[in-house]
């Protein structure tokens, strides 16, 4: 979001910056006040780097405003909070001082955070705090004295909900005022110790809440379940559980009807034009191809409807409680869960939400791992391999085999990550055990309105992936596989170009039980995992001799073309294979170089080798 | 007595913390969460399965978890 078009005029743009511990609503806020849609979510460490956006001031040119990550102190422990406090004492690369400070505390937890709050109030900047999150303190039964803490802190306050927009027009016209408010020689007396800052922040505190009724939170009866040393983890298996369910059961209408679709408008292409190059670029390149892609989005939609909600609630914060021990079992911490788990919808975001983790073997661990956790991208590979080659039976009330099968293709995922953490954490990240450190949230009930604009981003995505990368990619496969043509007698794909890639790759992959179909797709799937689903599609729409087989979806040529051993060698190999170019630009960002993500790629490709192979070799054995 | 061996929901003052068996990151981290000398506190959850480990505790409005390494470096009274 970085803008660098010139200011219109010669005096500069004002900058301001929200600033305040993790989870105190800076990225709401920030949403709020400029249109913008940052990610938000209930757990400390949403937001690893700045982001930009543009504030309308009452009265005056528009300043440009800044959300930091959060912090609990200028003494960084974490990345992210290294760029907070780089940002705000000027000395972040490329990014001006901001004029004026924004500094966002929680109504319901003052004492806390009024302890940065002092540490952002010594700098001597031009500060506005919001009080935000008053709708929650009121909840716990809290009344507060805005005046008073205005008065206490020398600077003024305004009463916020971000996320009900309450409390914006007041504070946009204090920040226009901010300058006048400067005051360097009042803040001199901050000038103090930990400790002191920490009695000063309880007085203040303590001035100002008028009253608080009973101590008793609705946080402490929910984990009294939740975080149950028995029941907790129950819950938590189960509803992982039942998300993996949902995704196949809930989507299957859905995803019949986009397929209907795809395949009406293919026929009617193909009724209504003169069979030619440009038909067949159109139904077999461009709706084969891209059409079996797009069909997954129900399956997206669903498994990030879950995690939304997970992250909103804050339960993601008590998820990470829940499997800290077991992280720590192979030398992680229940830090690296919330990236871990983010990376079912995509291991991007996962590797970017590591800049929490304060230890760096950690982090780096987490970011090695990472592309291990079951993206959504693979959803389409595994869901097209599941519905060809595994029945459609139940196995218990409510459990499908199909669905058991892509529990067991996550499970054997999250297995495979826990087993390279183990032994990456004892050689390439050896270092001293980590620890476990994190402020549980308190319990939201997330908003429709931001569920639904957080899922309409994800699907957007998702297509204009489908619209754009696996697009081109399927274009230029089909147009390799088109040509040269094929003389009579003779196969198309053997004649075409692609046909000689797949043959120079198929002696590597046949010992693991690939035909030349898959050692043909795995190339274009480079670019992302779900164009192998559209590369095999485009493959035998155009092998097929006769129009009516070239009609048929690519979950019907599997069924009828492939053997169990070979389908689930390609399952395997799914699990484990580095198959997306996204992911490796930024694990080589997120480490500052090529080392790692080469080591990465390395280490996953020989994994997905040996794994397609032993799983072959087994179901071979098997007389599957 | 350390924090971790002290009483489920029981409030405890802390009256000395080990930061030299603590990584300076954690130690960093803890104070600024409020974790010192005087503060007090309550261990409010455990870790699953009988582990212990994780904990955790309240400490003014707010719930943090933490190990039991750090819990046993943490010297608690009864408040």
């Amino acid at each position: 979001m970085s803008r660098d078009d010139p200011a219109p005029v010669t005096n500069r743009v004002r900058t301001a910056a929200l600033v305040g511990n993790p989870n105190s609503g800076k990225s709401a806020l920030f949403n709020a006040l400029t249109g913008a849609r940052q990610k938000i979510a209930n757990y400390p460490g949403v937001t690893v780097e700045r982001k930009a956006g543009r504030l309308a001031l009452p009265g005056q040119e528009p300043v440009e405003l800044v959300d930091l990550p959060g912090a609990y102190s200028f003494d960084a422990a974490s990345p992210d909070e290294e760029v907070t406090r780089k940002v705000v004492h000027g000395e972040f690369a490329g990014e001006p001082t901001p004029d004026v400070l924004i500094l966002v505390l929680d109504a319901a937890n003052l004492e806390q955070h009024l302890v940065f709050a002092q540490e952002v109030l010594e700098l001597g900047r031009p500060t506005v705090v919001a009080l935000n999150m008053v709708d929650l303190a009121e909840r716990d039964g809290l009344t507060l004295d805005p005046a008073a803490l205005s008065e206490a802190l020398g600077v003024p306050v305004i009463p916020t909900v971000a996320v009900r927009r309450k409390g914006l027009a007041e504070l946009t016209a204090a920040i226009a005022e901010a300058e006048t408010h400067a005051d360097e020689e009042a803040r001199k007396r901050w000038h103090i110790t930990l400790p002191e800052r920490r009695l000063a922040a309880k007085h203040m505190s303590k001035a100002a809440i008028l009253s608080k009724s009973t101590r008793h939170t609705i946080e402490n009866g929910i984990d009294r379940v939740l975080l149950n040393p028995w029941v907790g983890p129950v819950i938590l298996f189960g509803l992982l559980f039942v998300i993996f369910q949902a995704v196949f059961a809930w989507a299957t209408p859905f995803a019949d009807a986009l397929e209907g679709g795809v395949g009406a408008i293919s026929e009617a292409v193909t009724a209504s034009m003169a069979s030619g190059f440009i038909r067949d670029f159109l139904t077999e390149g461009v709706l084969a191809g891209v059409g079996s892609v797009v069909v997954f989005l129900p399956q997206i939609v669903i498994l990030f409807f879950f995690i939304l909600v997970m992250e909103a609630s804050g339960y993601m914060a008590r998820a990470a409680f829940l499997m800290d021990r077991l992280m720590a079992g192979v030398g992680l911490s229940g830090k690296s869960f919330i990236p871990l788990l983010s990376s079912f919808a995509c291991a991007i975001p996962g590797i970017m939400a590591t800049r929490s983790i304060p230890d760096a073997k950690d982090r780096l661990t987490t970011i090695l791992i990472a592309p291990l956790m079951t993206c959504s991208a693979r959803l389409p590979v595994y869901a097209v391999i599941i519905a060809a080659v595994i029945p459609e039976t139940t196995v218990g009330p409510g459990v499908g085999l199909q669905g058991l099968v892509l529990f067991a293709l996550y499970v054997a995922g999250i297995v495979g990550a826990m087993a390279a953490a183990l032994v990456l954490r004892r050689t390439v990240a050896k270092g001293a055990a980590s620890g476990f450190i994190m402020e549980m949230p308190r319990y939201q009930l997330p908003r429709l309105k931001d569920l639904a604009i957080g899922l309409w981003q994800r699907a957007w995505v998702f297509l204009r992936r489908a619209g754009t990368i696996i697009f081109t990619v399927t274009i230029v496969l089909w147009l390799m596989l088109s040509f040269p043509k094929a003389e009579p007698g003779e196969g198309q794909m053997d004649a075409s170009f692609a046909g000689m890639v797949a043959d120079g790759l198929h002696p590597i992959l046949e010992p693991i039980g690939f035909n030349r179909e898959m050692s043909l797709a795995l190339v274009p799937a480079m670019a992302a995992r779900e164009v192998a689903v559209s590369a095999l599609a485009t493959t035998y729409a155009v092998d097929a001799a006769d129009e009516d087989v070239a009609a048929e979806g690519v979950t019907d040529k599997i069924a009828a073309l492939w053997s169990l051993p070979t389908a689930l060698a390609f399952l395997a190999w799914f699990v484990f294979a580095p198959q997306c170019i996204s992911t490796i630009a930024v694990a080589r960002r997120e480490t500052n170089g090529w080392k790692w993500p080469a080591f990465m790629v390395g280490y996953l490709f020989a994994l997905a080798y040996v794994f397609a192979g032993l799983t072959y070799w087994g179901a071979v054995a098997l007389g599957l | 007595m350390t924090l971790d061996a002290f009483e489920h929901e029981k409030t405890a003052r802390i009256t000395a913390v080990n930061w030299a068996v603590l990584a300076e990151d954690e130690a960093k981290r803890l104070k600024a969460l409020g974790v010192d000398e005087g503060a007090e506190v309550a261990v409010i959850h455990r870790g699953i399965f009988g582990t212990r480990d994780p904990l955790a505790i309240r400490i003014g409005r707010m719930t943090i978890a933490l190990r039991r390494s750090h819990a046993l470096a943490i010297e608690v009274e009864p408040a």
